[in-house]
C-alpha cells in the first residue's frame, strides 16, 4: 500500500476506472489533519518531535463488508479516499488480484523507474579518490 | 480617566489593498505560480517548512508568495495555519539509516561504506554570478552512473562498533516524548525538547550560536562526522486501522557532529556527539543545530558552562523567530497610552531637576537670604 501513498490521486483514479467497482460507501469522509513527525536522538536513540506534516485520511466500506483505510501525506482528501477504496478492494477475494495487478503493480513499476533514475543521477556524483603519482625527479 | 480611541479602519483596509498590489508588482510581468516557487526556490520552501514546523511544500510555497518572499513572515503564516488543523497523532520515528541518500559526505573518513556522494550541492562552486541564468537556459541533463546497492550506514554507527564514540541515549520504558507545542517550556529541559526547539529554531540564530562555539565561546572541537540528505519513509500507527500505515516519504537532512572526548576513571574516553535534523535540504541549519545541541550538553558532560551557546535557557528562549519577531515588531503598534504615562513621568522628573538646579545655582547670598 506504500506504493499508493507515493502515487498521484489522478494516477490511482485513472487505473480504478478500468475496474468494474462494487458498491461501496464512505465510512469516514476525507479529513485533513496533522501528524507529528518524530526523529531519534543521534538517528538511533530516544525519539523526539521534529515537526508536523499535513495528512489526509479516509475510510471506505464495500457493500460486501470489507473496510479499507487510506492515509497519505498532504491535503488531498480524494487521494486518501482512493487509497482507502483500494485497501478495501485488496481484502476482497473478488477484487484483490485485480487491484494488485491493474493498480498497485504498474504504479510500483513507475515508482521504481523514478527511483532508479534518481539513484543513477546520484551515483554519478560519487567521489572516486585517487593517489597522485609522486614526482621523483 | 481612560478614554478608548478607535479609528484607522479605512486606512488599514486600504493599506492591505495596496499591499496586495505591491505583492503582485508590475502586472506586465507574469505572475509566479506555487509550482514555480516549490520547484525553483526549493531551499526557501525547505526553510519555511522546517521553521514553520510543518511539512507541506505547497503550503510553504503559498506562504512565501503571500509574504512576498519574507521567509520569517512566511514561517509565521505556516505556524498560524497549523493551529487550524486537528492532530491525528505522532509518526513512528523515521529511520534515517535507511534513507535513500541524494547526498552524503563525511569529513572524518575518506573511505566510508557507500562512498562520498556529493549530490546537488553549492560546495566547490566558485560563487561567481552566472549570467546564463538571467537568460533562462535549459540545463544539461544530469550525468548518470550505475547505482550501488550497498547500504550507506551512518558514520557514527561505524565508530560506535569499536566503542570510539558514545552511543545515543535510549528512551526509558514508557517515557513520553516532550512536546513544546503542547506544554510550556520549563528549565532544565531534556534533550528531546531541546532538539524540537532547535529543529524549529531560526537558522540565522543557530548559525551565529554554532559559530560562536567554533570561535571559542564553548569550544567543543567539532568534526562533521556525516551529513546526509535524502528521502525517508514515514509510518503512522493508525488507531482505526490498528496497524502502522505508510504515509509516503519526506526529504530530510541529518548532521552527525563528532566532538572531543569525554571519559572518567570508570569509562574509557570516547568521542561525544551533537545531532541535527531538519526538513528538506537544510545543511547549514542541521550543522548549526548539531553544534548547538552539543554545546547544550555541557552540564551533562561535566563541562564548565560559561558561553551563551551552552546556556539552554538563553538559547531555547531566543531561538524561535516567530516569538522573536512578534515581540520586536510589536513595538511598532500603537503604544500611545504607555507613552503618555512615560511622558508625564519624564516631565515631572525634568521639572524636579530644573527646580533643584535652580536652587543649587542660586548665588550664595540669595540662598542664605532665602534660608
Amino acid at each position: 500500500m506504500a506504493v499508493l501513498a507515493h502515487a498521484e490521486a489522478g494516477e490511482i483514479a485513472a487505473r480504478l476506472r478500468a475496474l468494474a467497482l462494487p458498491p461501496h460507501q464512505d465510512l469516514r469522509a476525507p479529513e485533513n489533519g496533522l501528524v507529528m513527525l518524530r526523529g531519534r536522538v543521534g538517528g538511533d536513540g530516544a525519539p523526539f518531535n521534529l515537526g508536523e506534516a499535513t495528512v489526509s485520511r479516509a475510510a471506505v466500506r464495500l457493500a460486501s463488508g470489507e473496510v479499507g483505510f487510506g492515509y497519505t501525506l498532504g491535503r488531498d482528501g480524494e487521494k486518501a479516499r482512493l487509497i482507502a477504496l483500494c485497501d478495501a478492494l485488496v481484502q476482497s477475494s473478488d477484487f484483490g488480484g485485480a487491484v494488485e495487478r491493474e493498480i498497485i503493480a504498474p504504479l510500483r513499476e513507475q515508482l521504481m523507474v523514478r527511483r532508479k533514475q534518481a539513484a543513477a543521477e546520484t551515483a554519478a556524483t560519487k567521489v572516486d579518490f585517487y593517489t597522485m603519482v609522486r614526482g621523483e625527479g | 480617566m481612560y478614554v478608548a480611541v478607535k479609528g484607522g479602519e479605512r486606512a488599514i483596509e486600504n493599506a492591505h489593498r495596496l499591499l496586495a498590489h505591491a505583492r503582485r508588482g508590475d502586472q506586465s510581468v507574469p505572475e509566479i505560480s506555487l509550482d514555480q516557487i516549490s520547484e525553483q526556490l526549493g531551499l526557501a520552501v525547505d526553510r519555511v517548512m522546517s521553521e514553520g514546523s510543518l511539512y507541506d511544500r505547497e503550503l510553504a510555497a503559498l506562504a512565501i508568495k503571500q509574504a512576498r518572499g519574507d521567509l520569517i513572515e512566511a514561517i509565521f503564516l505556516v505556524r498560524a495555519f497549523r493551529a487550524t488543523l486537528p492532530r491525528f497523532g505522532a509518526s513512528e520515528p523515521v529511520e534515517t539509516g535507511a534513507m535513500r541518500v541524494q547526498r552524503r559526505v563525511s569529513s572524518t573518513f575518506k573511505d566510508i561504506p557507500g562512498g562520498q556522494i556529493l549530490g546537488p550541492t553549492f560546495d566547490y562552486t566558485h560563487r561567481l554570478l552566472d549570467p546564463s541564468l538571467a537568460v533562462g537556459l535549459v540545463p544539461e541533463a544530469p550525468a548518470t552512473a550505475e547505482a550501488s546497492t550497498a547500504p550507506t550506514p551512518r558514520v557514527t554507527d561505524i565508530l560506535g562498533r569499536d566503542g570510539l564514540i558514545e552511543s545515543s541515549p535510549q528512551a526509558e520504558e514508557g517515557a513520553s516524548v516532550g512536546d513544546l507545542t503542547r506544554e510550556p517550556l520549563n528549565f532544565p529541559a531534556d534533550r528531546d525538547l531541546r532538539l524540537q526547539n532547535l529543529a524549529r529554531g531560526d537558522e540565522g540564530f543557530l548559525l551565529a550560536m554554532g559559530y560562536s562555539t567554533q570561535r571559542g565561546y564553548g569550544r567543543n572541537h567539532p568534526f562533521a562526522g556525516e551529513i546526509r540528505f535524502g528521502e525517508v519513509e514515514v509510518e503512522f500507527l493508525a488507531e482505526d486501522a490498528g496497524f502502522a500505515v505508510p504515509l509516503g516519504s519526506i526529504e530530510l537532512t541529518e548532521c552527525q557532529m563528532v566532538n572531543q572526548f569525554k571519559g572518567s576513571a570508570t569509562e574509557a574516553p570516547c568521542f561525544t556527539r551533537g545531532y541535527g535534523l531538519a526538513f528538506g535540504q537544510s545543511e547549514r541549519k542541521t550543522m548549526s543545530m548539531a553544534l548547538v545541541d552539543r554545546a547544550l550538553r555541557a552540564r551533562e558532560l561535566g563541562e564548565e558552562a560559561l558561553a551563551p551557546a551552552q546556556d539552554e535557557e538563553f538559547v531555547m528562549s531566543h531561538s524561535d523567530n516567530v516569538q522573536a519577531t512578534g515581540f520586536v515588531e510589536h513595538l511598532k503598534l500603537p503604544h500611545y497610552v504607555d507613552f503618555q504615562s512615560e511622558l508625564g513621568l519624564l516631565r515631572k522628573l525634568r521639572q524636579e531637576f530644573s527646580e533643584a538646579s535652580a536652587e543649587a545655582n542660586a548665588p550664595d547670598g540669595m540662598k542664605e537670604a532665602a534660608e
